[in-house]
């Protein structure tokens, strides 16, 4: 149990709980704040959704994020915002105008979520951009409408609201002046520095970076376990550059990691990667160290850094050791990390000019799914041949796959069809999916070589052509 | 107007079961489900369950006081296994806990011992071994036999279709609160709180009148909700009765996935004869229904199926038959469609595989075979103001079939790496309950004396906008504002002896008995006015919410005229049933006239396919929908995308099954994948074919299930752009065509 000090909606609160358990069965059972939805319990649908907001230099920083994947102990001098704070007193904001307007809801239940995730995407948002307002809406299931009238509903409040918001940095206070928000948000930051620190957590808790799989998978053992969460570790949360190396610190989110402008010029293939990752909701939630942790065979964040040979920094005790990420991997979700040890950054090189990087993922449905297989290639071609090669595979083996063979196969070959044919069929040898969920072997095998075809003709436009591989 | 239920929905305002504040002293109920798909139970310890100090009891089967029974149609299904399990998940104890962490924790305590039997999971090995919930029913019209030796062409094949999970964004619910005297209060996520509230008298063997069900609306249903609420209330009752405390119990995500059944699967063998223009001359096709372990609705369902296996289409000569089949799954349940999607999907497979063995474009055969006014069903019923042609022929003239054809085709020709496809979908959807007794509705309408209306009927809002129409229904009788208009709950206490609210007929029934009620109130309102007018009741209408006079507004407005009618000591209030003319059925001919009328609609379907990666996207759905009078427009525009979204997933993305000891693979929300915003086709193009219909409430026409069966367009446009890739494939009609199956087709590795 951990006592923390929050701002909810336009009240400070001071909370003892389990710092594992869920902000969503808080909200509901404790505080009977029902505007917010379980449909589904792991980050799923976004029936739950919440704004998160975290005291920055000028004022807070909110995102949207899934109640239920938001462990209390996140909410530790921050802002939570639920339906419920987003509600004028009477009438409705102009982003629940227009989804009325256009009868979009049906049995709304998804609705506050919606609303919620709207709200996130504005205060987050460049110029409102119809396209990217529904983007972010990807983690938003509805199961009534088919969507189509929340498509309208949301072109109409980004036609309405682009004039009204300006930069960023007043983007709290423009919201409330085109009633987005109530008023009580231009008073938060104030009220948020008005509580009282919290108490240090206890030295022995165990250092948890988002908790997007923990709590679905082991959300009783979470609740019994003492953590603190690696976002109170400003020294885990930055991006920087040094003279060789991007180093990403392990409590980056996947959405810090995807809109960073120095991520995206070292490693091209990476926005694509983020895009697809979970929703934009988990994304606000799933951090860098977690996903390496969490050792699935099919993360999307491994098998792309993996491609980039990139390499871990591990810390303990003040100390710190280096082990590249291909070594980390041993076995079905046994990595290199010994007890109290923590992924603090990870360290990549910039692909040499000239090299093509590209991450691929098939899944069942685009976005918010868990890929059948994934892949990413950092390829370079020189006189019509593969110079150098580096290839990773999700999803057909114990652990995110490194295609060594494949990869060694191609350097010195030709940018031939016959060259990605003959490697396909030493890939096929390299690997060893089995037949689950996301799919059968067979086809998870055939997934790996149309990824790699797919590789090759982003790599080398001019010297394949698609005929060959379909 | 914040009566209006959408302001209360983007404010979070909107109640729904679990929503409701705990009353004190209220118990979390979670259900002990089964491990095993069959076998005899040979320990059941709860022993170790009752240790926590939060832990009030558990509950079996011999715990409850009356029929250990909740099958509706058939009495086939326990509410909680005694001897045998019959499907994972099937409730075999029930854990009442002070708080869900403490009922998840005992829950786990709990010592199920099972003795495994043979489990049958296939609807065909279950036919075979004779399992089957009723003999097998036929719908025939013609001489089959006869008509083979004059086609010009006959085709045969296989046709499967997959589960459908509901998803329903607010699970399975209930909260059951003792009242005085033995009698209790449920409020349940149910479409049928009748049926709800005679399980659980049966159950607690306590008459109809000591249980009051109460729905104020679900977070979706989708048939998910019409008999599978059931056993949730009843054991949440169980709870309540047994400790005289409130019981809640909601399912998680989890367990509603794995303990409520879905779309039934069926597999299907037609055969199907063309002459040479493309006129089909004979059908003959045998449903193999997966029914799951219980009847549930399943022999219903089956024979809607029947009701639509020519589709949108006349076939003189048409054999169809239908075996519902036992086996060791989930009852599988009501939902959209009820059955009929099933069939319509194996007609348009014969139709594909005919149209190619006769070497016509599939289009040209479909037209050539549909519905005209005046022609009959294999059930005996004719057309009447059939639209089948209208709403084609409009589609064709807006949409340009052709042109989007020939522009599919000179993409084909010009990509390798792409491929697109485009299907035109008729619908042909017969309304009312095919058991004609169902098709009865009542509405309860009082107007206070100051003016306000609050009106209860037996539909259950669940997101399908019955309350609007009914609002907008009683406004217009009134002629006063909708703002003044308020829907009550849907509860067993004023109206009773409900059908369920399903098969698109809610607001057929409930709008036709509210609008009754209405009048019997306005009439008797209108006879004060005329007396204080000193005019005819024939001259004075209501509008505006002023009394007119020939037309002429008077200077008596709404609130006075209610004030004076309530002072002149005038009932205020009416009660009123309806029931839909003109329907029989005869199930020893099966024959007869089923439906009040039928809707019809044309959709065309564009698709792209990425060759190389097996994924694909829906382009478009352009359609054109026969609404009759709309009540509400936004609502039925959003039934409409909603429906066709609902049904593309059916056959794309919505894949449920089980491994080979019958556990549900997909049984998280991770693992089935429902369409989110990106998935839906780029553009909706929804034009409606608005014409008063006769046959219905203010010429409206039911809308609920109908839009659902566009989707399968999206199959058969993926289809034809897989053999724009591979000509030379041969059909393989297995729904859904998920990535996987578009891959491995592709590739050539499946067939």
């Amino acid at each position: 149990m951990m006592e923390l000090r929050l701002l909810l909606n336009d009240r400070p609160v001071v909370l003892r709980a389990a710092a594992g358990r869920s902000t969503l069965s808080w909200l509901r059972e404790t505080r009977e704040l029902t505007g917010t939805k379980e449909g589904c319990a792991e980050g799923e649908c976004g029936a739950c959704a919440v704004l998160l907001g975290e005291p920055t230099a000028d004022g807070i920083a909110y995102c949207a994020v899934p109640a239920c994947l938001l462990p209390l102990g996140e909410l530790a001098g921050r802002h939570l915002v639920t339906i419920e704070g987003l509600n004028h007193p009477d009438g409705l904001g102009p982003v629940q105008q227009a989804l009325v307007d256009q009868g979009a809801p049906q049995c709304g239940f998804c609705f506050p979520g919606i609303v919620v995730a709207l709200t996130g995407y504005f205060l987050t948002c460049g110029r409102p951009d119809p396209v990217a307002a529904v983007a972010a809406l990807d983690g938003n299931i509805c199961r009534c409408t088919g969507y189509a009238s929340t498509v309208r509903a949301v072109e109409n409040i980004c036609r309405e609201l682009a004039p009204h918001l300006n930069a960023t940095s007043t983007r709290v206070a423009d919201l409330v002046t085109a009633r987005v928000l109530p008023g009580h948000l231009n008073a938060a930051p104030r009220a948020l520095s008005a509580l009282a620190a919290d108490a240090g957590s206890a030295p022995a808790a165990t250092l948890v970076g988002g908790g997007t799989d923990l709590l679905v998978q082991r959300p009783d053992e979470l609740a019994a376990a003492e953590v603190v969460f690696a976002s109170c570790r400003p020294d885990l949360r930055t991006i920087t550059r040094d003279l060789t190396d991007l180093i990403i610190g392990g409590a980056v989110t996947v959405s810090e990691l995807g809109r960073h402008p120095d991520v995206a010029a070292c490693l091209p293939d990476a926005p694509e990667m983020a895009a697809r990752f979970g929703s934009t909701l988990v994304r606000n939630r799933a951090t860098v160290a977690g996903n390496l942790v969490n050792a699935s065979p099919i993360a999307d964040l491994a098998i792309l850094l993996l491609a980039h040979d990139a390499e871990l920094v591990l810390e303990r005790d003040g100390g710190a050791r280096r082990l590249p990420l291909r070594a980390f991997y041993r076995g079905y979700k046994d990595i290199d990390l010994a007890p109290g040890e923590i992924v603090a950054a990870v360290r990549v090189r910039p692909p040499a000019a000239g090299t093509v990087t590209n991450f691929e993922k098939i899944s069942k449905r685009r976005n918010l799914d868990i890929a059948s297989v994934n892949g990413a290639a950092v390829l370079r071609v020189d006189n019509d041949a593969f110079a150098a090669a580096d290839l990773t595979v999700g999803g057909v083996a114990p652990v995110p796959f490194v295609a060594v063979k494949t990869a060694a196969f191609l350097v010195g070959k030709p940018v031939t069809a016959k060259t990605l044919h003959a490697a396909a069929d030493v890939l096929d040898q390299e690997i060893a999916p089995i037949d689950d969920v996301r799919g059968s072997a067979r086809y998870k095998r055939l997934a790996a070589r149309r990824i790699l075809f797919a590789h090759a003709l982003k790599t080398a436009p001019n010297l394949l052509s698609v005929e060959a591989f379909v | 107007m914040r009566t209006d239920d959408l302001h209360l929905h983007v404010r979070g305002e909107s109640t729904y079961v679990d929503d409701l504040p705990s009353p004190a002293g209220c118990l979390v109920a979670l259900p002990v489900g089964s491990p095993e798909a069959h076998g005899r139970i040979t320990k059941l310890d709860v022993g170790g369950a009752l240790g926590g100090s939060e832990v009030v009891t558990v509950l079996t089967a011999a715990d409850i006081p009356g029929q250990n029974q909740i099958g509706a149609i058939i009495q086939d299904e326990p509410l909680l296994a005694a001897e045998e399990v019959h499907h994972v998940g099937q409730p075999v104890a029930l854990v009442l806990a002070e708080s869900l962490a403490a009922a998840r924790a005992a829950r786990k305590q709990v010592v199920l011992e099972i003795d495994p039997l043979p489990a049958v999971l296939d609807p065909r090995e279950a036919a075979a071994q004779g399992q089957l919930l009723q003999p097998a029913r036929t719908f025939a019209i013609g001489d089959v036999d006869a008509a083979w030796e004059s086609c010009a062409v006959v085709a045969e094949g296989r046709v499967e279709t997959g589960a459908q999970e509901h998803f329903y964004l607010e699970t399975q619910s209930a909260l059951a609160v003792p009242q005085e005297d033995r009698t209790l209060l449920v409020h349940s996520s149910t479409q049928g709180p009748t049926a709800v509230q005679k399980a659980v008298s049966l159950a607690l063997d306590v008459p109809m009148h000591a249980v009051e069900v109460d729905v104020r609306r679900l977070g979706g249903a989708f048939g998910g909700k019409e008999d599978q609420a059931t056993p949730w209330a009843c054991l949440a009752a169980l709870g309540a009765d047994h400790t005289r405390r409130p019981v809640r119990l909601v399912l998680d995500r989890a367990d509603d996935v794995v303990m409520t059944g879905k779309r039934h699967p069926y597999s299907s063998d037609f055969r199907i004869g063309l002459d040479g223009d493309g006129k089909v001359l004979a059908y003959e096709v045998t449903y193999y229904q997966n029914a799951g372990a219980a009847a549930d609705l399943s022999t219903a369902i089956l024979e809607r199926s029947l009701f639509h296996s020519t589709g949108s289409y006349h076939v003189p000569n048409v054999k169809a038959t239908a075996f519902s089949c036992r086996t060791n799954i989930t009852p599988n349940t009501a939902f959209r469609g009820f059955g009929g999607p099933q069939a319509m999907f194996v007609i348009e497979a014969a139709l594909e595989k005919g149209a190619r063995a006769l070497g016509k474009p599939l289009h040209q055969v479909q037209r050539a075979n549909l519905l005209n006014e005046g022609d009959v069903f294999p059930y005996g019923m004719h057309t009447e103001d059939c639209k089948a042609i209208r709403c084609w022929e409009e589609a064709d003239a807006v949409f340009g079939f052709a042109d989007l054809t020939a522009a599919a085709a000179r993409h084909n020709a010009a990509h390798a790496g792409t491929k697109k496809g485009v299907a035109v979908m008729p619908v042909c959807f017969g309304i009312s309950f095919t058991n004609t007794a169902l098709n009865q509705a009542r509405a309860l309408v009082h107007v206070y004396h100051d003016g306000s209306v609050n009106v209860s009927t037996g539909a259950v809002e669940m997101g399908q906008g019955v309350n609007r129409k009914m609002r907008s229904i009683v406004a217009g009788v009134f002629g006063i504002d909708t703002g003044r208009i308020r829907l009550d709950t849907t509860n067993t206490g004023r109206v009773a002896n409900t059908s369920p609210t399903a098969a698109s007929t809610g607001s057929d029934l409930n709008g036709a008995a509210a609008k009754l009620a209405a009048e019997m109130v306005c009439a008797r309102l209108l006879q004060v006015a005329a007396k204080k007018l000193d005019a005819d009741t024939g001259e004075l209408a209501i509008a505006g919410g002023i009394v007119v006079r020939d037309g002429a507004p008077t200077e008596l407005g709404w609130d006075e005229l209610v004030q004076a009618a309530y002072w002149s000591r005038t009932d205020l209030s009416a009660h009123a049933h309806f029931a839909t003319p003109d329907l029989h059925f005869d199930k020893t001919s099966e024959k007869g006239r089923p439906f009040a009328y039928h809707v019809y609609g044309t959709a065309v379907t564009e698709v792209t396919v990425d060759c190389l990666r097996g994924t694909y996207r829906v382009d478009a759905v352009r359609l054109v929908h026969d609404l009759g009078r709309s009540i509400d427009l936004a609502t039925d525009r959003g039934q409409i995308e909603g429906g066709l979204v609902q049904g593309i997933g059916w056959l794309t993305l919505e894949e449920s099954d089980h491994d080979s000891e019958g556990r549900l693979r997909h049984d998280t929300a991770s693992k089935y994948k429902v369409p989110d915003f990106d998935s839906v086709p780029n553009v909706m193009d929804v034009r409606l074919l608005e014409d008063p219909n006769g046959r219905a409430v203010l010429g409206s026409k039911a809308v609920g299930e109908p839009p659902f069966m566009y989707g399968i367009g999206a199959w058969f446009a993926l289809w034809d752009a897989l053999r724009a890739a591979k000509p030379d494939l041969n059909a393989v009609h297995t729904a859904p065509l998920t990535p996987e199956r578009m891959l491995l087709l592709l590739a050539g590795e499946e067939d």
